[in-house]
C-alpha cells in the first residue's frame, strides 16, 4: 500500500509513554508524519480518520488491541492495522525503556504489515445458487422442501425407486414436535406429497451420484439415473444420506440368528407394518414380547456409542405390542435413555400396565421347548430375573453410510499420507489393497476433490463437527451433513438438523457468490494466490489443507479452488518456495515484519547495549485475547517480547523463524491453541502441523548449532489468561539462561 | 427502525440464530436483557465432552459480529410486546439506561474511583463487583455498565472519566421495529434450589448448585479456579446430585437433558485440581446420549468416581460434614456417603416473562407459531451443540419469510 496514515492515540494511559519518540519512528523511518489524538475512538476522532481514509490506502492505528473498537475501526475496503500500544505495552508492562522500545517496534511492525499489503481482490464467478441434496428420507425432503421454501432450487437424489428412505417402512412413528406424548401416523408420506408437489424441487430417484467436481457455487453433479446420466450445476450441497442398522448377525450371544423368534427392532417394525405381531417360528401371536436395549450399543465390541433413538423407539413398539395382541411388553435397560422433553413420551408409556421397565444387563437368552427364557442380571432388586418371552426384540443401533467408505485421505494410517489420523476413526487396513477393498464399497458423493471423495468422517464414521459451537462445520466450504448420517437422532431432530443444514447449503451459495468465504473469517474475500513458474511439486499444501481446497495436476503442482478457501494460510505456512500468499497477508509482508523489529547490537549499531529480543507468534483467535484478558486483569510479561498476531499457527512459514534468528532474535515462541483429540484449533489442524514444522525447524537448529529450546510450541486456550504471562516469561528466562543469539551482529 | 429478522435473547442460541442470518444476507436486531451478550454459556468454565472454553467459541461469534454490519444489536433491552402478523410484526422494546455510552474505552478508571461493592449475579453472588463495571472478561459491548440496584450517584465516576462516556441522568428509551420474523432465543434460568427442601440449598453452605460449581471452577470466577469448600477448604469427598428438581411432579417434570453430562464434566473440574478425591454421583439413569458415551465412559473408567443409582432422599449437616441419603425408588436400596461438599445438578427452566405475542407451553418453553420461531433452550432443553442446531435451523425459517 502506498498512502499509509499513522494514528497514534494517547488515550487509557498510553501517554505515559514518550509520544514524540514515537511520532519519530513514523516520521524518520518510514517518512510518514504521524496525527496524534487524545480519544481517538471518540466520535471526533472517528470522523478525522473517516475523512482522512477517503484519501489512503491504509491506516496504522496505534491504540487499543485489534480486538477492541474493530466495527469503529474499519472503513469500507480500507486496509487497517492496528499497533497495540494499550493491552500489549502499557496495560501489561512497567513503564520504562523496554517498554518504549516495545511500543516502538509495535509501531514499526504494523506500519510496515500496512505498506507491505495490497489491495485485495474477490474472486468472482457466476455461480448457481441451487442446492443438492443427497438422498430422500425424512431429512432429506424437510431439506429440499425448505431450501425451496426460502426461495432457492433443490435437486433431490435418492437411490431407491421410492422416496421417504427408513421411515416410509415404519408403522407409526415418534411425535415430531411437542407435546411429545403421543405415537403419530407416519408424517413422511405428507411429505412425500408435498415434496413432489413443489416446483421448485427437481425429484431423481433410483439415481446415483457420479461424480462431484468443481467447488462450491460451481458444483458440476453427474448422475446415474437407471443407466442415463444426468448432468447438472449446483451451489450448495446437502448431505442426508441416513443410516444403516447395526448388523445384527455380529449379535450371536443375544441368540439372533440362533433362535427364529429373535429380532431386531427394524423387523418388529415391518411386522407391525404389515398388521400383525407374530413369532417367526410358528406363525402365532406373540403376546409376550423383550425388548432388550442396547445390543450392540454402548460395547466395545460392537458399536461404542449410544444410538439415541433405541430407548424411544422400544417404549413406541412397547406401545404396538399392547395395541396389536393386548400382551405384555417387557423393556430391559441400562439407562431410559429419554433426555428433555422425551420424558414427557416416557412417563405416558409408563401408564399403560402392560409395559414393564427394568434395568439390567442380559445374562443369557435361551430356548426350552420352542419358547425363548430371556434371563437378566444385575438388576436393581439384587437377583436375577428370568422372563418367559414369545418374542425378543434386539434394539439394534445405527451406522452412518458413511462408516466404512473411503472418505478422505486421511483418514488411512500410513504415516506418509496420514498427517492427522487422530481425527478420524483407524480403519482396520494393513496394505495397498485394503485400501483399494475399501474403494470398491462404493462412494455416496464421488466428490473430485484430491483429499478424497466423502466428507471427513469425526469418528465411528460420522461426519460431524468436531466444534461445540459450530455444529456444522463439515471442513468442506459448501457442503453440510444432516440428519442419522451425521450422529445418531429421532425424526424430529433430523427435521431439524434438515433446516439448520439447509440454511448453511444457502448462506455458503449467497457467500460465495461474492467471493466471500465462511466462518471463523466470515466475508472476507482476500484468497491465496500462487507464484507456480516457482512451485517444486512438493505437495505440502496439497497434502496440508484441511478443507481440501487444493486439488493438484498429475505432475504434483497444486490446482487451488478459491471457493473452498477458508483462508486460514495452512497453505502459505507449509510452502518451503515461499509462492503463497494473499494480498493482506503474505510471506514478504510477514517476513518484513519480522524485520522491522530494533535488535539493538553493539555490532550493527555503535553504542548500542546488547539486548534479548524475542518473538511470540500467537494466534488471534485463542491466545492474542488469552493476553488481552491478561493485560485487562493486570498481569505483567517481559518487555523483551514482540507479539505478532497470526491467523492461525499454521499459516507461521519457517521462514519467518529463519528471519528472526538470522536477524538476532533470541527465541521464537508459538502460541497456539490444543491439538490431537479434541482439538480446538479453528482450522481444524492448524497448530498441530505447526507443531511439525517446529520439530523440522529444531533439526536445523542443531545443525546451526543453535539451542533447539530457541524456538517452542506452546498450546494456550483463551481462558488461560491466567498461565499465558508465566509461559512466556518462562520461555524468556530459559533462553537468557541459554544466552544471547549467536547470530547476533552477523 | 425496521430490519427483517428480530432475535430475542444474546445466548449462544440468539447469536447463532442472528449471526447465521445475517451472514446469508439478511438484515437482523438482536435484542438481550443484559448489559452483555453470550448469557449462560458465558458462565461456564468449560463444554462437555470436549472441556473446551465457552469463551473460545464466543470469541469467535463476536468476531464475527463485528464485521457482519447486516447485525445490529442493543443490549440492556427487553421486548415488551408483540403484534401484527408473520411478514410484518410490530415490536415494542425496552432499553433500560446502562449509564455507560460508546465513548467507554474500557480503561477501568471509574471502577477504581467506585465507593460502592455490590454482589455480582455473574458470579451469583460470590464475589463482589463494584457498581460500576465491566459485566465480565470478554463482555461484548467492552463497555462499562452500572448497576442501578447498587449505584448511589455519587459521581465519583463521572468526574474520574477522561472520555465523556457516563451520564447518570441516562433515561429509559422505548423502540418500536417492525420486522417480518421472530426468532425467540431467550434460554432458561436455573431452577431455584432453595425449592428444594430436603436438599439442603440455602441451609447448608456448602450445598452449591452446578452453576456455582461452574464459577467456582473458572479463572475469572470467586476463587480464580480453585475448588474448594465455602471455608476454603480442599475438597476430599464431593457429591453430585443428579434431577435435583427435574424429573419430578413437584418441580419440573421433564428431563433438563444436559444435567448428567454437566455432573460429569464437574467431575473432571475436582479430578484435575484433586488427584485423589472421591466422587459420587447420584443418578436415576446417566443420558450421555449419542456420541456423549464416549465421555461417559471416560469419566466412568475412573476408580475413585463412584455413581450410585438412586434418587438423594436428604442432605443434612452432621459433625460438620454433610451426609447424603439416596434411596433407589425400586428396589428400596438405601445409600449413604459423608462429603465436604454437595453440588446440585440443579435443571434448567424456560427464563422468558410472559410478552404478549408469544404463546407458552405448560413448562413455559415457547411455542412455535408462524413467523414466531423458538430457538435452543427457550424450545426445550438441550446442550450447546443441540442449541446452535435448533438456531441454525430457526435462522432457515426465519429468512423464508424475510426479504434480502
Amino acid at each position: 500500500m502506498e498512502k499509509v496514515g499513522v494514528y497514534i492515540c494517547t488515550g487509557c494511559d498510553i501517554d505515559k509513554l514518550d509520544i514524540e519518540r514515537l511520532k519519530n519512528v513514523a516520521k524518520e523511518e518510514f517518512g510518514i508524519e504521524p496525527k496524534v489524538h487524545p480519544h481517538l475512538c471518540s466520535q471526533e476522532g472517528v470522523e478525522m480518520l473517516k475523512n482522512d481514509a477517503a484519501e489512503l490506502d491504509a491506516l496504522v492505528i496505534a491504540a487499543c488491541s485489534p480486538r477492541v473498537k474493530t466495527a469503529l475501526f474499519t472503513f469500507d475496503d480500507k486496509y487497517v492495522e492496528r499497533a497495540n500500544l494499550r493491552e500489549g505495552v502499557v496495560w501489561s508492562h512497567d513503564i520504562d525503556e523496554h517498554a518504549q522500545e516495545l511500543a516502538e517496534d509495535y509501531l514499526r511492525i504494523a506500519i510496515t504489515k500496512a505498506q507491505k499489503a495490497e489491495k485485495p481482490e474477490p474472486y468472482i464467478e457466476e455461480v448457481s445458487k441451487d442446492i443438492l441434496v443427497v438422498g430422500g428420507g425424512v431429512t432429506g425432503l424437510t431439506a429440499a422442501l425448505e431450501i425451496a421454501k426460502a426461495g432457492y432450487k433443490a435437486y433431490l437424489v435418492e437411490k431407491e425407486p421410492e422416496l421417504g428412505g427408513w421411515v416410509a417402512k415404519y408403522y407409526k412413528t415418534l411425535p415430531i414436535e411437542p407435546p411429545y406424548t403421543r405415537i403419530e401416523e407416519n408424517p413422511v408420506f405428507k411429505l412425500i406429497e408435498e415434496v413432489k408437489a413443489n416446483e421448485n424441487i427437481e425429484i431423481y430417484t433410483s439415481a446415483q451420484i457420479d461424480s462431484i467436481s468443481g467447488q462450491p457455487g460451481m458444483f458440476d453433479v453427474v448422475l446415474n439415473q437407471n443407466g442415463e446420466k444426468v448432468q447438472f450445476r449446483a451451489g450448495g450441497i446437502v448431505v442426508a444420506t441416513g443410516w444403516k442398522p447395526y448388523d445384527a448377525t455380529a449379535l450371536e450371544e443375544l441368540g439372533y440368528g440362533k433362535f427364529a423368534d429373535v429380532v431386531t427392532n427394524l423387523e418388529f417394525e415391518e411386522m407391525a407394518k404389515n398388521g400383525k405381531i407374530i413369532r417367526k417360528s410358528d406363525g402365532s401371536e406373540a403376546k409376550n414380547v423383550v425388548f432388550i436395549q442396547c445390543a450392540g450399543q454402548r460395547d466395545e465390541n460392537h458399536l461404542p456409542y449410544c444410538s439415541s433413538v433405541c430407548c424411544l423407539v422400544s417404549l413406541k413398539q412397547a406401545k404396538y405390542v399392547r395395541e396389536f395382541t393386548n400382551g405384555n411388553a417387557f423393556i430391559i435397560y441400562k439407562d431410559m435413555r429419554t433426555p428433555g422433553l422425551w420424558e414427557d413420551f416416557y412417563k405416558e408409556m409408563q401408564q399403560d400396565d402392560g409395559i414393564y421397565l427394568t434395568k439390567g444387563d442380559i445374562k443369557e437368552i435361551k430356548e426350552e421347548g420352542g419358547k425363548l427364557t430371556v434371563i437378566v442380571t444385575n438388576t436393581l432388586l439384587g437377583e436375577d430375573i428370568a422372563i418367559k418371552a414369545d418374542l425378543v426384540v434386539l434394539a439394534t443401533g445405527m451406522v452412518s453410510t458413511l462408516k466404512g467408505l473411503y472418505t478422505v485421505k486421511e483418514e488411512f494410517p500410513d504415516e506418509k499420507t496420514v498427517p492427522y489420523k487422530h481425527i478420524a476413526e483407524l480403519h482396520p487396513i494393513k496394505s495397498e489393497e485394503d485400501i483399494e477393498i475399501i474403494k470398491q464399497a462404493g462412494h455416496i458423493l464421488n466428490l473430485q476433490y484430491r483429499q478424497g471423495p466423502e466428507l471427513p468422517t469425526l469418528k465411528y464414521g460420522f461426519p460431524d463437527s468436531n466444534y461445540i459451537c459450530f455444529p456444522y462445520e463439515s471442513r468442506r466450504l459448501g457442503i453440510y451433513a444432516a440428519g442419522a448420517v451425521r450422529a445418531p437422532m429421532e425424526i424430529a431432530s433430523c427435521i431439524e438438523d434438515a433446516k439448520g443444514a439447509a440454511l448453511k447449503a444457502i448462506q455458503a451459495v449467497e457467500l460465495v457468490a461474492e467471493g466471500k468465504t465462511t466462518f471463523p473469517r466470515t466475508g472476507d474475500i482476500d484468497f491465496p494466490n500462487f507464484f507456480l513458474q516457482r512451485c517444486t511439486q512438493c505437495k505440502r499444501c496439497t497434502e496440508e489443507c484441511p478443507f481440501g481446497a487444493l486439488d493438484e495436476d498429475e505432475k504434483g503442482t497444486p490446482m487451488p479452488n478459491p471457493l473452498r478457501c477458508r483462508r486460514c494460510g495452512i497453505c502459505f505456512g507449509a510452502c518451503p518456495e515461499r509462492i503463497i500468499s494473499f494480498k493482506t497477508y503474505s510471506i514478504d509482508q510477514m517476513a518484513s515484519a519480522v524485520k522491522s523489529i530494533y535488535v539493538p547490537d553493539p555490532n550493527w549499531d555503535e553504542g548500542a547495549e546488547e539486548k534479548f529480543r524475542f518473538i511470540v507468534f500467537a494466534c488471534e483467535n485463542d491466545a492474542l485475547p488469552a493476553l488481552d484478558m491478561a493485560a485487562l486483569n493486570g498481569k505483567k510479561w517481559s518487555p523483551l517480547v514482540r507479539i505478532i498476531p497470526v491467523r492461525c499457527l499454521g499459516s507461521v512459514n519457517t521462514v519467518f523463524i529463519a528471519d528472526a534468528l538470522s536477524k538476532g532474535i533470541d527465541g521464537v515462541l508459538l502460541l497456539g491453541c490444543k491439538y490431537g483429540e479434541d482439538y480446538q484449533c479453528h482450522f481444524i489442524r492448524g497448530s498441530e502441523l505447526a507443531n511439525r514444522r517446529m520439530e523440522n525447524v529444531a533439526e536445523t537448529l542443531e545443525r546451526l548449532m543453535l539451542e533447539k529450546e530457541r524456538v517452542q510450541v506452546v498450546e494456550v486456550s483463551i481462558n488461560e489468561w491466567d498461565k499465558v504471562t508465566e509461559i512466556i516469561d518462562n520461555f524468556v528466562n530459559q533462553i537468557m539462561e541459554i544466552g544471547a543469539n549467536p547470530y547476533k551482529g552477523f | 427502525m425496521a430490519g427483517e429478522i428480530l432475535v430475542i435473547g444474546g445466548g449462544i442460541s440468539g447469536l447463532t440464530a442472528a449471526i447465521e442470518a445475517a451472514e446469508t444476507g439478511y438484515d437482523v436486531i438482536l435484542v438481550e436483557k443484559n448489559p452483555y451478550l453470550g448469557g449462560r454459556v458465558s458462565q461456564l468454565n468449560k463444554y462437555f465432552p470436549k472441556l473446551c472454553p465457552p469463551f473460545c467459541g464466543l470469541e469467535i461469534f463476536f468476531k464475527r459480529m463485528k464485521s457482519t454490519p447486516k447485525l445490529k444489536y442493543f443490549t440492556n433491552a427487553e421486548v415488551q410486546e408483540i403484534s401484527g402478523e408473520p411478514g410484518n410484526f410490530t415490536v415494542k422494546v425496552k432499553i433500560k439506561p446502562r449509564y455507560v455510552n460508546e465513548n467507554c474505552t474500557a480503561c477501568g478508571a471509574c471502577k477504581e474511583v467506585c465507593p460502592v461493592e455490590a454482589p455480582d449475579e455473574y458470579n451469583f453472588g460470590l464475589k463482589k463487583k463494584k457498581a460500576i463495571d465491566l459485566p465480565n472478561i470478554m463482555a461484548m459491548p467492552f463497555q462499562y455498565y452500572i448497576d442501578d440496584k447498587y449505584c448511589t450517584k455519587c459521581g465519583e465516576c463521572v468526574s474520574a472519566c477522561k472520555y465523556n462516556a457516563i451520564d447518570l441522568n441516562e433515561k429509559e428509551k422505548e423502540l418500536t421495529l417492525n420486522v417480518s420474523s421472530i426468532i425467540v432465543a431467550t434460554g432458561w434460568k436455573p431452577y431455584d434450589a432453595t425449592k428444594l427442601d430436603n436438599l439442603g440449598y440455602g441451609k447448608y453452605k456448602n450445598v452449591i448448585t452446578n452453576m456455582e460449581m461452574e464459577r467456582l471452577a473458572s479463572p475469572n470466577g470467586p476463587t480464580g479456579g480453585v475448588i474448594q469448600t465455602m471455608d476454603g477448604k480442599p475438597i476430599e469427598t464431593i457429591a453430585f446430585v443428579q434431577c435435583a428438581g427435574s424429573r419430578d411432579e413437584n418441580h419440573l417434570p421433564y428431563c433438563s437433558a444436559v444435567c448428567c453430562l454437566a455432573s460429569l464434566k464437574q467431575a473432571t473440574y475436582v479430578r484435575e485440581q484433586y488427584p485423589d478425591a472421591k466422587i459420587y454421583i447420584f443418578y436415576i439413569d446417566i443420558r450421555a446420549f449419542g456420541r456423549y458415551e464416549d465421555f461417559f465412559a471416560k469419566v466412568k473408567a475412573d476408580e475413585n468416581i463412584e455413581l450410585i443409582r438412586g434418587k438423594v432422599a436428604k442432605v443434612e449437616e452432621v459433625d460438620g460434614k454433610l451426609v447424603v441419603t439416596a434411596e433407589d425408588t425400586l428396589s428400596g436400596v438405601k445409600s449413604k456417603r459423608e462429603v465436604d461438599m454437595v453440588v446440585l445438578a440443579t435443571g434448567m427452566q424456560p427464563a422468558i416473562e410472559p410478552i404478549p405475542g408469544i404463546e407458552l407451553d405448560e413448562y413455559g418453553f415457547v411455542k412455535a407459531k408462524p413467523g414466531i420461531i423458538p430457538a435452543g433452550v427457550a424450545a426445550m432443553p438441550m446442550e450447546v451443540a443441540s442449541a446452535n442446531e435448533s438456531a441454525t435451523a430457526a435462522a432457515l425459517k426465519a429468512i423464508q419469510l424475510a426479504r434480502r
